[in-house]
């Protein structure tokens, strides 16, 4: 099976340990290689002033056309507040079977919601929006097993409840995918 | 289950529909999009959506005016409209209208996941709904096929041994003996149960019409045809389809229905797309379809194909100890459905039925018993409730020579004077029945 290689890409500062903990579980969860990259790109161009919030969809075409190729995947790590036109919100965002993803820690903290701080839990949040992500990259669509990686979660509460891995049935899906790429 | 929901996403603007159909192919629902109210239409004819989320502010016809047609096309997709909120009024006059719900743009991911679920299990129930309210409907009835008698419980046991397989049957036996009510306890004992069961009148419906009826039509195959129509065959998919009166079809019908009956396949009037449907047949007929095959006016191959198995009803003058059965059934029957006390049958009554010879079979017997409790006293049903009873009252007067001279004068003519089967059918030997011939002075041909 062809090694795969996914490009983490820093849009902002993040500690060395959230870094090092998604590297580990996506190469983990998806066989791959993991490189590791500043993001360049101008965040401000994607500022919605009417939101006060980030537009994904051009940001997520953005990731994909300056850093994706056939061949590599790129999944953009960000701090700041996503939407989509339609939704209020978003946690992240990815091309069904593409090559680019975005996750955001924004909405993920406690303290937005009123509740105590804890960085622990942020990035056991963070690391599960990551892999779910790249997960609807791979062509996985949500599934219905409650703790799943791969469950729908609209609030954070959703994504305290799922593990960091994916069921035996989406992992199947993900093998064939994978040899079905070679 | 999500799987298999197909959604329909209208909305002007491309953000909107992109950002839906990345929400919800990540769902793993089936998604298609539409630019606007036409787009939309034109797309719902050519097929069904579950579920249609549309914008009502849009350049051209509104969310609400495509709402209306859509309904007037006699589709039920679950309509949900999205609006800003400077049209929440007009979202309230969609749901006046019947849509589902509305969605105030921009929506909480959470309220969208919400009512996608809620609505797929709506879905889920009226299709469960449908599918039960069929097999229900399949079922009544099932319980009128009363009898003790020998020839009857040979007809219940070809039923049993033929309900299992999928094989073709033709019901033959004269009007009224209850063919249908054997179709459906063919069909209430088989695996396809669950599933409907389809009748058609076949003699009731002029060629065109029958065509129509049984193969469905496409808007515009004729004049009134407005809407696309599923045809019987169509509605039958899973279950089973009774044909009534089978050997009134026309020869054109003929060669079409064998052509369906082969391939299980076939074409709307006025379509072009070849449509498959997997169903059981059941004829039923009152004439001889053997005979007609000889006498050229119905095809032999189709003959062969539909009458895998046959099952004869035996007419009810064949059957005469489950006459009283019957009465009791259907006085039981009648009194619950008017709301009466459940009565009894006088014992003339119930004898005078059990000589009758009811050309029209059990059909005529239920006609009898439901007009006997209505014109009757409360109590039971007298012999002059009966339409023939009043004859027998009124020749009551006679004497009970002329009685028997007029009983055996008529067993002699319908046995063309034959005394040997005359005496038979009379239970008295043939020395007593000449000396009854000469005692009443009965003369052949008189």
């Amino acid at each position: 099976m062809k090694t795969l290689t996914i490009i983490l890409l820093s849009c902002g500062h993040f500690e060395k340990e959230i870094s090092k903990s998604i590297s580990e579980d996506i190469a983990r969860e998806f066989k791959s290689n993991v490189h590791f990259k500043e993001c360049t790109i101008d965040l401000s161009t994607y500022y919605n002033p009417r939101r006060r919030q980030y537009d994904a969809n051009a940001i997520l075409q953005e990731i994909s056309s300056l850093y994706a190729t056939d061949s590599t995947k790129a999944i953009a790590l960000l701090r700041v507040d996503l939407f989509v036109p339609i939704l209020t919100y978003i946690f992240g965002q990815a091309f069904l079977n593409g090559n680019a993803a975005i996750a955001s820690l924004h909405r993920l903290r406690n303290e937005l919601y009123g509740l105590k701080k804890n960085d622990l839990l942020l990035t056991e949040r963070f690391r599960k929006v990551v892999i779910h992500e790249l997960g609807h990259s791979f062509g996985l669509i949500h599934c219905q097993n409650p703790i799943c990686i791969m469950r729908s979660s609209t609030y954070v509460e959703d994504l305290d409840q799922k593990e960091i891995h994916f069921c035996n049935q989406c992992k199947t899906i993900l093998i064939e995918k994978h040899q079905s790429a070679d | 289950m999500a799987e298999k929901i197909s959604i329909l996403i209208v909305d002007d603007e491309e953000s909107v529909r992109d950002s839906l159909y990345n929400w919800f192919i990540d769902d793993g629902y089936k998604v298609e999009c539409a630019e606007n109210a036409k787009i939309a239409l034109s797309k719902l004819e050519e097929k069904e959506y579950d579920i249609i989320l549309a914008d009502i502010k849009m350049p051209g016809m509104d969310g609400l005016e495509m709402h209306r047609r859509i309904k007037a096309q006699n589709k039920e997709p679950i309509f949900i409209v999205m609006t800003a909120f400077a049209s929440v009024d007009t979202a309230v006059q969609a749901l006046k209208d019947g849509a589902y719900d509305y969605v105030t743009k921009p929506f909480d991911p959470d309220d969208l996941s919400h009512l996608i679920r809620n609505a797929t299990s709506q879905i889920a129930l009226k299709n469960e709904n449908k599918r039960l309210k069929t097999s229900i409907s399949s079922l009544v009835d099932v319980e009128d096929l009363i009898g003790e008698s020998e020839a009857l419980k040979k007809v219940l046991k070809q039923v049993e041994s033929v309900a299992q397989s999928s094989s073709s049957v033709i019901i033959t036996g004269e009007s009224g003996t209850g063919k249908e009510l054997i179709a459906r306890a063919i069909h209430a004992n088989s695996s396809r149960k669950y599933f409907p069961l389809i009748s058609v009148h076949c003699g009731a419906l002029t060629e065109s019409l029958l065509e129509s009826e049984l193969f469905g039509h496409e808007k515009g195959a004729f004049t009134g045809a407005s809407f696309n129509r599923k045809g019987r065959f169509e509605m039958a998919d899973g279950g089973t389809i009774f044909l009534d009166e089978i050997a009134t079809i026309s020869s054109k019908m003929q060669i079409e229905l064998l052509r369906i009956l082969e391939s299980k396949t076939f074409v709307r009037v006025g379509g072009n797309k070849e449509l498959t449907s997997d169903f059981r047949v059941i004829c039923a007929t009152n004439r001889d379809l053997k005979s007609m095959v000889n006498n050229g006016t119905f095809r032999e191959d189709l003959y062969y194909r539909l009458n895998v198995v046959n099952i004869t009803i035996p007419p009810l003058r064949e059957r005469i100890e489950d006459i009283s059965l019957l009465a009791y059934h259907f006085i039981g029957k009648y009194c619950t459905s008017m709301s009466k006390n459940l009565i009894s049958i006088e014992p003339a009554a119930l004898k005078h039925l059990e000589r009758f010879e009811f050309p029209g079979n059990v059909r005529e017997l239920e006609n009898m018993i439901e007009r006997a409790i209505v014109i009757g006293n409360g109590k039971e049903i007298r012999l002059k409730d009966l339409p023939m009873g009043k004859e027998v009252l009124n020749s009551s007067i006679e004497s009970i020579d002329d009685v028997e001279r007029k009983h055996i004068s008529m067993i002699l003519t319908k046995y063309d004077w034959n005394i040997s089967r005359t005496a038979k059918a009379l239970n008295v030997d043939r020395a007593t029945l000449y000396n009854k011939i000469k005692k009443y002075n009965l003369k052949q041909g008189i």
